[in-house]
């Protein structure tokens, strides 16, 4: 299966991709990860490529995430971050990408605040766009790393498993991707927040909704707690967050009405006390470490795939 | 004396006598009577139509000519097929002054002197700000014929409520462009299933219906009509369906895109589908059309809003608003009546005869003495839209690209030949 061309230029969305798109990433990623855990971390195999890390939104454990994974294969990191770079002084984002491409970056990973920045970016570029996160949109490499360490939790049984989601659902890229990454791996996804928390049209995404926590959890394999901006509070769709905390936070007595093996995911940063209790983040059913390492292994594997393994290349 | 011959007016073949900028009589292709014209012009082949009144465009100038200026605009209209276009006040700087309405005309008819004729609309408040009237008295002089505080919407019902008023007493209406300003700060599109897999913010259906109730409220208990601008939704169809019937005097307006389009444009984060207020739903669609044949719906309107397509080419949120329809109106409307939304009779009624009552302009009906502004219309012309086939400096359209059937091939105001 190595030997199949990769067919995507770019990573804009977990919908793009096939089941065994899904699997190939995986396997390669469980592949790098080994080689992560060497004492020394590196191998030349994207010696030479050049990847851009384009961040035009705070972001500090995505970044770093993908930086150590180019480096760790060879390749050529640059960061770019909105202070100080030219969209600070007013510069399209037509005419930073254009710049960029000139000097020939093999991949390009956009964080952008505005949803569908990374596809306008891919329209316009030759060089490969991975989307690390655009507005309420997508994040894929987040889903697929939540996969990932499900997958491992799991020993790849995915099918008839039932994942709860909870918090943010509206503004979460996190919850949109992971949402259609789950399904298509036969996963029964729970979503659970106060509807001012709800996006429109959620009763026609393929999930079962809830506002009721104690309900929510009742069963469920995986329970993936997500951010909640503090800004949610200032919009008027929340009254405060200890409202918020008292009716959504992840606690110990909340898990025992979950199956017996469940884990717990957190893409990160967490507010601990707001959407996870101190006992589960540090308890043995909690896998938001496991997710960074996933993290840094999957994005190898993205990147990997982006420039060494597409039709005609190579 | 002119006699237009053989042109095709709902479903007949005419001649029309045209003497002295008035029309003198309409009648049968071929009557006796057309003996009595020195100058003959075949219209074969073409239909023949009232030139058409546009209530809603944003001509861009003073302040923004890169977009549009009043003489590209008013070209676009000439061969869009208006013989007189109304244009709004969110200029830079605002038309909220009677100098810059008389900057307005005689730009116009610098560049236009045959016409189309440009009425401008007086802002409704100083600087569209929402808080003080503007000098209605003044713009009603130097040329305004109605009142708008379009681009902003008036938030406050206090101000809305005392410009009716004000601008009554001078003869003019308010257009309310309707959107509650405090629901869906930042809005992009619809919200609904598009709006929440694209993860943008949308703006509800009753963003807009909400609004057109307090206004027709304010028009029952005022007694002064109101004119609703650029419907987008069943529900404030609903809303002034129930008032009309209440004998309350509120007109309203919709826009082709409104008939043709739905939110599905804006898939892909199409910037050149993000429009105010948005492209809404299939079910809106459809109680948009029923209403303009039921006449619910009097007008329709271009909301001709021209942008440089540097502005279009970005990412939605920041993206700006509009379309640019003054080249396309009234292929876009044929191709409605093609789709059965309404008829050609329809068509006049709507695009000239219904505008110009609403807003007291006058109006060719083809009867004796009216203006002698109309069109011929080549139904089988093709054409794709796109910026070498459009007279408006922009070119910003969900239907960039495609290739459309009937163009306008001729165009007489006031009895003159502009093309």
């Amino acid at each position: 299966m190595d030997n199949l061309p990769w067919q995507h230029k770019d990573l804009l969305d977990v919908t793009q991709l096939s089941g065994s798109d899904v699997n190939r990433i995986f396997d390669l990623a469980h592949e790098f990860q080994s080689i992560n855990r060497r004492p020394v971390k590196k191998v030349p195999t994207l010696k030479g490529k050049t990847v851009v890390l384009f961040f035009a939104e705070n972001s500090t454990r995505t970044r770093t995430s993908f930086d150590v994974a180019g480096k760790r294969l060879s390749a050529d990191t640059f960061a770019l971050s909105t202070a100080g770079s030219s969209i600070s002084k007013g510069e399209s984002l037509k005419d930073t990408g254009l710049t960029l491409q000139a000097m020939h970056p093999d991949v390009i990973v956009i964080r952008h605040s505005s949803s569908g920045a990374p596809r306008y970016l891919a329209e316009m570029l030759n060089c490969s766009v991975v989307n690390g996160g655009d507005g309420w949109h997508a994040h894929p490499t987040q889903a697929l790393l939540d996969g990932y360490s499900l997958n491992e939790a799991w020993q790849g049984n995915f099918r008839g498993k039932t994942l709860l989601i909870l918090g943010d659902i509206a503004h979460s890229r996190v919850a949109r991707s992971n949402l259609y990454l789950m399904r298509s791996l036969g996963v029964n996804v729970r979503l659970c927040a106060p509807r001012t928390l709800l996006p429109a049209g959620v009763s026609s995404w393929p999930a079962e909704i809830y506002s009721d926590l104690n309900r929510a959890v009742q069963g469920v394999d995986a329970v993936m707690c997500l951010r909640l901006q503090l800004e949610r509070q200032q919009a008027g769709l929340l009254p405060d967050l200890s409202e918020y905390a008292k009716r959504y936070c992840l606690d110990v007595a909340h898990l025992r009405h979950a199956s017996k093996n469940v884990r717990v995911l957190h893409p990160g940063p967490m507010n601990r006390g707001l959407e996870i209790s101190d006992a589960i983040a540090d308890s043995s059913s909690c896998l938001v470490l496991d997710q960074v390492e996933a993290g840094v292994a999957v994005r190898m594997a993205v990147l990997y795939l982006l420039t060494m393994a597409r039709r005609g290349e190579n | 004396m002119l006699c237009v011959h053989n042109a095709v007016h709902l479903d007949a073949r005419v001649d029309l006598l045209v003497d002295n900028g008035k029309i003198v009589t309409m009648m049968p292709a071929g009557h006796h009577d057309s003996a009595a014209a020195d100058k003959f012009f075949d219209a074969s082949g073409l239909l023949l139509l009232p030139s058409l009144i546009d209530a809603h465009t944003h001509l861009r100038e003073p302040g923004q000519e890169y977009k549009e200026d009043i003489d590209s605009g008013l070209t676009a209209a000439a061969h869009g097929g208006f013989g007189a276009i109304m244009c709004m006040a969110n200029t830079r700087p605002v038309n909220d002054n009677a100098s810059v309405t008389a900057f307005m005309l005689s730009q116009s008819r610098r560049s236009h002197p045959d016409g189309p004729a440009l009425y401008p609309i007086a802002a409704a408040t100083k600087g569209l700000e929402g808080k003080e009237i503007s000098p209605l008295a003044e713009l009603k002089q130097a040329g305004c014929v109605a009142v708008s505080n379009d681009g902003k919407p008036l938030a406050s019902t206090e101000i809305c409520r005392r410009v009716m008023e004000y601008a009554w007493d001078l003869g003019m209406i308010l257009i309310d462009h309707c959107e509650d300003p405090t629901l869906a700060v930042g809005w992009m599109m619809n919200e609904g299933v598009t709006s929440g897999k694209l993860g943008v913010k949308g703006q509800p259906v009753c963003g807009e219906a909400l609004q057109v109730a307090r206004d027709v409220m304010l028009s029952e208990y005022l007694e002064i009509p109101i004119h609703i601008a650029h419907v987008s939704t069943r529900l404030a169809v609903d809303v002034i369906a129930r008032a009309k019937e209440c004998g309350v005097r509120v007109t309203a307006e919709t826009c082709p895109h409104y008939l043709l389009l739905d939110e599905s444009a804006v898939e892909n984060y199409n910037t050149l589908a993000k429009v105010s207020p948005p492209l809404r739903l299939q079910e809106d669609r459809e109680a948009l059309r029923r209403a303009v044949r039921e006449g619910i719906i009097d007008i329709l309107a271009t909301d001709h809003a021209p942008h440089a397509m540097y502005e279009k080419n970005t990412t939605l949120d920041m993206a700006p608003f509009g379309f640019s329809g003054l080249d396309l109106a009234l292929t876009l409307s044929f191709e409605l009546v093609a789709q059965g939304a309404f008829s050609e009779a329809d068509l006049h009624r709507i695009w000239s005869k219904r505008p110009a009552e609403i807003f007291g302009l006058p109006c060719n009906e083809f009867s004796p003495g009216d203006p002698a502004d109309f069109i011929l219309y080549d139904p089988c012309q093709e054409w794709t839209i796109g910026a070498d086939t459009m007279y408006s400096k922009s070119c910003n359209t969900p239907f960039l690209g495609q290739t459309v059937r009937g163009r306008v091939k001729h165009h007489w105001i006031a009895g003159k030949q502009i093309f």
